[in-house]
Parts: structure tokens; C-alpha cells; sequence
């Protein structure tokens, strides 16, 4: 092998690895998450077959938690699907916000990182494609990140169908999964546009908290990133 | 097939779909100027709105109490992560402090 594609494999390799670390700490609260979901899935009348294949197939975590609960309430189709849709919509968002970085990929490496593409992965992926640019393939971080959340997912699913309750809940260690955006989010607010956007977005979320089919989130963001775009041109 | 596989199926395409979406349309198609600027935004806007309710809605009953474990926690860990920039120790310090007040003052 010469030279230029031996450089290449270990950027590729290093970037890999580099996703793979930064996605670490994100498990501490990603895995008891779940365990809650696997448990909750058995407690609302699922066969473990179809527990543990939800978390490949829909493979978001608070929208098969929200199925669950809608399965077990005996709701109709068409409003499980819409409401899960609806909830599930702000990836939209992170697909935008990645969208430009992914133009060269093929589309099997788009096909992929859209699967991969959780709140999880996408909070470490697009801290790292904000770094300035230094050439490094970086979609290989992203495939790093989202295969190691997309692993513990699946495990952690696994425990909580076949230890179930023998794992104690009450240690409250998902609690770590928004401490990690925190410690994400937090350096990201660089201007006073960021800190109104994120601010109003927070505010927001409260507010609207009772709007149905999970309306709020949505809404939310969408204020938040209007007040952020009006307070830029202040 | 059962409603629980039809609904699996169906979120799962979905979700696939809206996470798919713009990375599968952005080759053909330049996003406008404003468009552009408001993708600065959405980091910090969407997670913003997943974290808050975690702290002051813990089981969607909205709890500001200054003793609510996970609003306290939060608020440390956001000056943490202000002051320091440091993932880890954010994590540590606020699940220190959430422990601790759990301790202090028992749910229930």
C-alpha cells in the first residue's frame, strides 16, 4: 500500500476511534435508558422478540418508550404512527443542520448515518463538525459515535428484557443524559444569539408543554431558532 | 400482523425517512441564505427543549422548588460546564449533587 492510502486509512481510523470515545460518557445514562425501555416494553403485554427488534427498527429512544405506552393504552394505529411522527420530527432538524457537511458521501454512507442520526449521536457529531475544518474524514467520527450508541442500545435493551427488574432503577443514572447535552450545549453558546435562541427554546418548551401528539418540542425549537435569527440581526 | 409489528414497522420507516430527509436532498438543492443561518441555531434550540423538561418537569408535573434535585443539578452543572468546558466533570459534579440532594430530601 503507498503511502497516500496508508494516511488515509488512519485518519480514517483515528476519526473513527475518536467518535467512539466521545460517545463513552453518553452511555453512562443512554444504557439504564435502555433497560427502562426494555422493561417498560415487557410490562405493557410485548413478546421480547418484538422488545428487543423496536430497538433496531424505530431505534429512538424516548419514541419507542411513548409506543410502548400507547401499546399498552390499546390506542389505534394511525395515532400511534402520528404521534411517534410527530415526536421523532426534530431529527428533521439535525438532518438539515448535518446535511451540508454529508453533500460528497455516497449514498450508502448517507443511507447509514441517517439511521445512526439520535438526539445521542447528533449532540456529540455536530460539536465535532463545528471544530474548524482540518481535512479529517469526518463522517468516520459520525460512524464511530453512532455504531457505539447504536451497541449499547441494543445491549442495554437485551438487560433490561432478561434482568428486568432485578436491576435497581432508583439510582436515577439516566439523569446523566441531559447533564451530557449540558455539558455540550453550554460551550456552544459563543454569542448572545445563542443564549436568546436557547433561552426562549427552553422557555417555550415549558410553556406548551400540554399541546398534544408531542407538539411541543417542536414548537419549541422552532421558537427558539426564530428568536436566535431575530436577535442576530439586533 | 399484530398492531404492535404494524406500528414498529411504520415508526421505524419514519423516523428512517425525517432522519434521511435533508441529507438526501441537500446534493440536488442549496438551502437559502436564511435557511443556512437558522441551522446555526438548531443544536442549541432542540437539545435546549429536551434538556429543560428534564429538570423542571420530572414526571410531566412541572416541579421549580429550589430543592427539585434535578433543577439544582442542572443549574450546577450548567455553571461547570460554563466555567470549565470539561464533559466529564460536568457529568460528575451534577450527578453529585443530584445524588446528594436525593439523599437530603427523599422523593415522596
Amino acid at each position: 500500500m503507498d503511502e497516500t492510502a496508508n494516511s488515509i486509512r488512519n485518519s480514517s481510523l483515528q476519526e473513527l476511534w475518536g467518535g467512539i470515545k466521545a460517545e463513552l460518557p453518553i452511555l453512562v445514562g443512554a444504557l439504564p435508558f435502555g433497560m427502562i425501555y426494555g422493561i417498560s416494553a415487557l410490562s405493557a403485554g410485548m413478546t421480547p422478540g418484538s422488545a428487543q427488534a423496536m430497538s433496531s427498527v424505530v431505534f429512538a429512544g424516548s419514541a419507542q418508550v411513548l409506543l410502548v405506552q400507547m401499546v399498552k393504552a390499546n390506542m389505534p394505529l394511525a395515532v400511534m404512527l402520528a404521534t411517534g411522527f410527530v415526536l421523532n420530527l426534530r431529527h428533521a432538524l439535525y438532518s438539515a443542520s448535518l446535511a451540508p457537511y454529508m453533500r460528497k458521501l455516497n449514498l450508502w454512507w448517507k443511507v447509514i448515518l441517517s439511521y445512526l442520526l439520535t438526539d445521542e449521536a447528533y449532540a456529540v457529531v455536530i460539536t465535532h463538525y463545528n471544530q474548524p475544518d482540518d481535512g479529517a474524514p469526518r463522517h468516520w467520527y459520525f460512524l464511530g459515535a453512532g455504531l457505539t450508541l447504536w451497541t449499547g442500545w441494543q445491549l442495554s435493551t437485551a438487560a433490561g428484557i432478561f434482568l428486568g427488574a432485578q436491576i435497581p432503577s432508583s439510582w436515577g443514572l439516566e439523569f446523566s443524559l441531559p447533564l451530557i447535552f449540558i455539558a455540550l450545549v453550554v460551550p456552544a453558546l459563543k454569542d448572545r444569539a445563542g443564549v436568546l435562541a436557547a433561552l426562549a427554546a427552553g422557555l417555550c418548551v415549558v410553556a406548551v408543554s400540554g399541546l398534544p401528539y408531542k407538539l411541543g418540542l417542536l414548537v419549541a425549537a422552532f421558537v427558539g431558532i426564530v428568536v436566535g435569527l431575530w436577535s442576530e440581526k439586533q | 400482523m399484530s398492531t404492535v409489528w404494524l406500528a414498529m414497522i411504520g415508526l421505524g420507516i419514519l423516523t428512517f425517512l425525517t432522519r434521511f430527509s435533508f441529507i438526501a436532498l441537500l446534493e440536488r438543492w442549496q438551502a437559502p441564505e436564511i435557511v443556512q443561518r437558522a441551522l446555526r441555531f438548531v443544536p442549541v434550540a432542540v437539545l435546549t427543549a429536551i434538556i429543560v423538561p428534564e429538570l423542571v418537569q420530572p414526571n410531566d408535573v412541572l416541579d421549580l422548588r429550589p430543592y427539585n434535585p434535578r433543577l439544582l443539578a442542572g443549574l450546577l452543572a450548567t455553571l461547570v460546564a460554563w466555567k470549565t468546558k470539561n464533559v466529564i466533570l460536568t457529568i460528575l459534579v451534577g450527578m453529585a449533587v443530584f445524588w446528594l440532594l436525593l439523599w437530603v430530601f427523599p422523593p415522596g
